[in-house]
């Protein structure tokens, strides 16, 4: 098994030095034999400009709706801006941030955001695999098994919010009755801290379990089978060769899907919004599920200096998923170096 | 085959990609529709209202009637929370919204105030002095008497009940004699203990937070000085807070009003009674529509409340703000606003259609043929007008409180709710 060291998606340290070379350069004095014709200077300006123009209109778009917006959010984090008011007011300074970082309100949003994220985000990938490993398998069927994990991602999220809304209401939801007839006590889904993150979280997963898992089932078939003959032939069994066959071969792919569902799971809005019973939407009346999305919404919405805040609290949420994302980086990068060596 | 399927996967995802784009700029394009401000008779004139106003039918009147000079499209939002969200952004950002909007009347003191109630039309005219009863049409003004919106309800408040349940639990239940147990909040209170010791299993009221609100209503000053100075330390808050709070284990259901729970409990015997204002009516008929006993009082304890009413306002971002003023005018007057009370059970703030109402108005079915016209106007003339003072931030600091007990509610300690409750009113300021 071991001699299997050219997996795809392994062999990440060697070919990456090989990928800074980039293309050989072309040498750049045009020669003296002659100059070259309009066709030949066009077909040179094609290739190395056509690339960028096609990459611009993403660019372009995102300029507009995703850069623009979020340095204007980092700009107007630095000035006040009364409710009701169309133009912003003076500048100052860090004072929005430090109303935010003060806030007790945000830094409980910040443990219920990590807390849902945790309870989503890591039992939803474990599970995804295990889903994609045994859809991986010879099924009968195999088109409507795949497509029925996917059926959870199609219905829209307000909808699942809402059944799930009712399902885990504290007296009359459907959970509570089974437990009830179980002979358990009820549990208090909207007032107690961990319960309202474990229905949130329940929510996250049924709607996201069955994406990932199939994009995990992607790179799952990408996998050379006679890897699997190989390692079959060695004696390992069906779990060693998921574990040392399939795992390291999917790798890169893991690592695309642990990084985006931290990113969706640090910015959770619409569920422990729409799950919320309290009026004023504050993710409960203790704050006990108000989520950071939430915290920025609901601080736009608020009396004194709305906008300003907001952006100062979205900043810190940017730079948290930002911090997330480079250690889930980190970490992958030392764990691969770790099984390299 | 997979590689062509492939492709051609890839073809459909490019388009779509591309016709979101395309589509996704000339939407971004298109909303400006020419600064006309003259409508033609296939024009529509916009209007966004929240919950039900009872304008579907009245509106319908309109646009059927081929002389009349333009249409009118009602957008209802679900809730007022929702609305409030929607209209204060659009208000910052200066466009977008309807030419028409409607404003719920707790919040509407954070619209008069300065900054804000300049983005409002002046609406001021003096040939309506006489048309709403007077608290109602002076909350629409700022200080400096501009008309920022005209009264569309209001909501004085009954009580209704579940006679059913009063006679199992050997209750008086008949509509007379029953008066004399919401004559004062002590009398409810101590009818609601014997209620529950008899019906253990059905709560008193329906929710901590309307009780609240009911009380709240007949304090002067809950939340803020008249020169808008906040003070929560008071003692006509405090005694209201201590009061729910005591009594949130034994008379209350503790499910927050418009929840799952909350409007289950209509169904399943879940609690006795609810504050009533003209525009709950249609909440608990459509929460309960299978459930023969609900009946109302004509009694409200400690005198009388107004819970709610809204106001219809122009915002300068209008194009049409003649017509616009002329609709809102339109819709407050007299006969639509009976229009709206059959429709919706919305109380109207028009005096001329409440006087109309005593009279013509029918009994309810539903609530055991109760005269609901009749028993609003009378607790209409119970409400203390003014009451209470509704400051700047009188809606910001309402949901905090309504949160505050709703933490109650859930297990919290009194104490230690409200001291979250005033850190929290200490940092809107």
């Amino acid at each position: 098994m071991t001699d299997h060291h050219d997996l795809p998606g392994r062999g990440h340290g060697g070919s990456a030095v090989l990928d800074r070379g980039g293309p050989p350069r072309r040498p750049r004095d045009p020669g003296p034999a002659s100059t070259p014709s309009w066709r030949h200077r066009l077909s040179r300006w094609d290739l190395k400009v056509s690339p960028y123009l096609y990459v611009l209109p993403f660019f372009g778009v995102f300029a507009v709706i995703g850069l623009y917006p979020m340095l204007y959010t980092g700009y107007l984090s630095f000035f006040s801006w009364p409710r009701f008011g169309t133009a912003h007011g003076d500048a100052v300074g860090w004072a929005n941030y430090a109303h935010v970082l003060q806030d007790p309100v945000f830094r409980k949003a910040l443990v219920n955001t990590i807390g849902i994220f945790l309870l989503s985000s890591v039992p939803q990938i474990i599970v995804a695999t295990l889903v994609a490993a045994l859809l991986d398998m010879n099924l009968r069927g195999r088109s409507w098994w795949r497509m029925s994990v996917l059926l959870p991602f199609v219905v829209a999220p307000a909808a699942t919010a809402l059944i799930f809304g009712s399902l885990f209401a504290d007296k009359s939801g459907l959970v509570n009755d089974v437990l009830g007839g179980l002979g358990l006590s009820p549990v208090h889904w909207h007032g107690d801290r961990f319960a309202s993150w474990t229905a949130i979280a329940t929510m996250v997963n049924w709607r996201w379990t069955g994406y990932n898992a199939l994009i995990l089932l992607a790179a799952m078939q990408a996998v050379p089978r006679d890897l699997y003959e190989a390692a079959a032939m060695d004696g390992a069994s069906r779990v060693r060769q998921f574990v040392s066959v399939t795992l390291p071969s999917i790798r890169t792919t893991m690592m695309f899907v642990i990084i985006t569902s931290t990113i969706g799971g640090l910015q959770i809005f619409t569920e422990p919004r729409l799950f919320d019973t309290n009026l004023q939407h504050q993710g409960g009346a203790d704050y006990q599920y108000q989520t950071l999305a939430m915290y920025v919404f609901n601080t736009a919405n608020s009396a004194v200096d709305p906008y300003p805040r907001a952006a100062a609290a979205a900043w810190l949420l940017f730079l948290l998923i930002i911090g997330f994302a480079l250690l889930n980086f980190v970490l992958t990068r030392a764990l691969q170096r770790r099984s390299l060596a | 085959m997979q590689n062509n399927s492939t492709r051609r996967w890839r073809r459909t995802l490019a388009l779509g990609a591309a016709a979101t784009l395309v589509g996704g700029l000339a939407s971004a394009c298109g909303s400006d529709d020419g600064s006309s401000s003259s409508l033609g008779k296939n024009d529509t004139l916009t209007i966004t209202t929240f919950g039900d106003f009872g304008y579907a039918d009245v509106i319908k009147k309109w646009n059927d009637d081929p002389d009349r000079p333009f249409k009118i499209k009602e957008t209802r939002v679900a809730e007022w929370d929702t609305w409030k969200q929607t209209l204060t952004s659009d208000l910052q950002a200066g466009h977008g919204l309807t030419d028409v909007v409607a404003i719920e009347g707790d919040a509407m003191p954070q619209f008069l105030s300065e900054g804000a109630s300049d983005q409002f039309v002046d609406l001021t005219d003096s040939s309506l002095d006489k048309r709403w009863v007077e608290y109602k049409y002076k909350a629409g003004q700022t200080a400096d008497g501009k008309q920022i919106g005209y009264p569309t309800d209001a909501g004085p408040e009954a009580f209704c009940y579940r006679a059913d349940l009063f006679k199992k639990a050997g209750l008086p239940s008949d509509r007379d004699d029953v008066a004399k147990i919401f004559a004062t909040w002590d009398s409810y209170f101590a009818a609601g203990r014997d209620f529950v010791k008899a019906m253990p299993k059905t709560a008193w009221y329906d929710a901590s937070g309307s009780i609240a609100q009911a009380m709240l209503n007949q304090v002067e000053f809950p939340f803020q000085t008249a020169d808008n100075k906040i003070d929560v330390e008071n003692d006509g808050l405090k005694n209201v807070y201590k009061t729910v709070t005591d009594n949130a284990k034994t008379l209350s259901t503790r499910a927050v009003q418009w929840s799952d729970d909350w409007t289950a409990n209509f169904t399943n015997d879940g609690f006795a009674t609810l504050p009533c204002p003209g525009w709950m009516f249609a909440n608990v008929k459509s929460s309960a529509p299978k459930v023969k006993g609900w009946d109302i009082v004509d009694a409200f304890p400690g005198g009388g409340g107004n819970w709610g009413g809204s106001f219809l306002a122009v915002p300068k971002t209008s194009k049409h703000q003649k017509e616009a003023k002329q609709v809102a005018s339109w819709l407050t007057d007299t006969e639509q606003q009976i229009g709206a009370f059959e429709k919706a059970g919305a109380y109207p703030a028009n005096l001329a259609a409440e006087e109309q109402l005593t009279t013509t108005g029918k009994p309810d079915p539903y609530f055991n043929d109760a005269p609901t016209a009749q028993i609003l106007a009378n607790r209409a003339k119970a409400v203390p007008p003014g009451v209470p003072y509704k400051g700047d931030k009188y809606s910001d600091i309402l949901g905090l409180l309504q949160t505050a007990i709703q933490r109650v509610d859930e297990g919290k300690s009194a104490d230690s709710s409200w001291k979250t409750f005033t850190q929290a009113v200490a940092r809107l300021s």
